[in-house]
């Protein structure tokens, strides 16, 4: 046997176990639950699905740069809708709308560093470094 | 780049040698809400028409009041306790000057100047520092690496770096660790038709908003007709935020 046909078995054996593991109950799912449903999304839920990354980064720099205000799409829309009751939060839980679906696709969600994902959220209005 | 820069040094000195009659500039506080309340309409970006600048009268700007300072954390969300003080976060500070000859002593609120050539975004490796059209100068967090040249460049102090992860964000003011924040001009009230919060906040008035760019603005007409100083003009960086009385 020639020497790269090795791993290639291997890879070949291994996708093959995989393949039968996901066919059954083995593989964890998101659990997407949104509680505050009351209308539509800004699009159909296989377009957000795909692309409400696209869709925000074209928003936010928008807005941002270009002080566009007002778009359809927007993070704060989002909260409002997908903040689940128990953490009034898009993340904090595992059953929370964004963290149940990057915790699944293993993608970091950096967004909450500097955005507030709490909806209907007020400022303490407290003073600092008193 | 700048539309409006060294030609308004020259109209700006024969401006203050004029220092006109005080009529029409002692309009009550709330007149100049109505003549910057002007929300854009949603969907229209910010235009190169306008420039905000902010016009403050340090003779009414009173020594130990802070109202400002509070008003813009509380606004903006910075809540957070830090224990290191050369930590924190300052959108806006208050300065006690004192002249030594003269034992002259007065204050002023410092934040960032809007400069119309601004060095913070001359220096930024990532495109992250941005002047808006309308001339107010962000940071664009997105891009933000944190590297803080600009707080190096910037000779009015005015940035400052975020630390510690932040929970406290006023939904409309994003502002989190690892990037450099600095006054923002309060742009989502801006925007909306409002003042900057340290404006409305001030009791003695002493902070006038409106656009540089609108000869007939409240700021424009006083700028033209009283003494005006730009903080380190000499730098001609052609700042947004002017003073009175330093």
């Amino acid at each position: 046997m020639k020497r790269w046909a090795i791993p290639l078995v291997i890879l070949t054996a291994w996708f093959a176990a995989a393949g039968t593991a996901c066919a059954g109950d083995g593989l964890p799912k998101p659990n997407i639950v949104i509680e505050n449903k009351d209308g539509q999304c800004v699009a159909p839920p296989e377009e957000m699905r795909r692309n409400h990354m696209e869709m925000l980064k074209h928003q936010r720099d928008l807005t941002l740069r270009e002080g566009i205000r007002g778009s359809k799409v927007s993070l704060n829309g989002c909260i409002e809708c997908h903040a689940g009751k128990k953490t009034g939060s898009v993340i904090g839980s595992d059953d929370s709308f964004c963290q149940t679906c990057h915790a699944y696709a293993a993608v970091k969600l950096d967004c909450w560093d500097c955005h507030q994902p709490k909806a209907g959220y007020k400022a303490t209005g407290a003073k600092p470094h008193e | 780049m700048s539309d409006n820069d060294n030609g308004r040094r020259g109209f700006l000195a024969t401006g203050a040698t004029m220092a006109a009659g005080l009529g029409f500039v002692a309009i009550a506080p709330g007149i100049r809400l109505i003549e910057i309340a002007q929300a854009r309409p949603a969907g229209e970006a910010a235009s190169s028409a306008v420039r905000w600048g902010m016009l403050i009268d340090t003779t009414k700007c009173a020594s130990g009041c802070d109202a400002c300072v509070s008003a813009c954390a509380s606004e903006n969300g910075i809540v957070e306790q830090v224990e290191d003080p050369a930590q924190r976060s300052h959108w806006i500070r208050k300065i006690d000057l004192k002249d030594k000859q003269s034992g002259r002593e007065h204050s002023l609120p410092m934040m960032c100047q809007h400069c119309a050539e601004p060095p913070c975004v001359d220096v930024c490796p990532t495109g992250a520092s941005m002047k808006r059209a309308d001339g107010i100068v962000l940071v664009d967090r997105h891009i933000c690496i944190g590297c803080r040249y600009c707080m190096m460049a910037c000779p009015y102090k005015a940035r400052s770096f975020v630390h510690e992860p932040l929970t406290e964000q006023n939904p409309e003011v994003p502002r989190g660790v690892g990037c450099v924040e600095a006054c923002t001009l309060c742009v989502h009230r801006v925007d909306r038709g409002q003042l900057p919060a340290c404006v409305e906040a001030c009791p003695e008035g002493a902070l006038l908003f409106g656009d540089l760019g609108d000869p007939n603005s409240e700021i424009s007409r006083r700028i033209a007709q009283e003494a005006t100083t730009q903080v380190r003009a000499d730098l001609q960086l052609n700042p947004g935020v002017r003073y009175q009385g330093i």
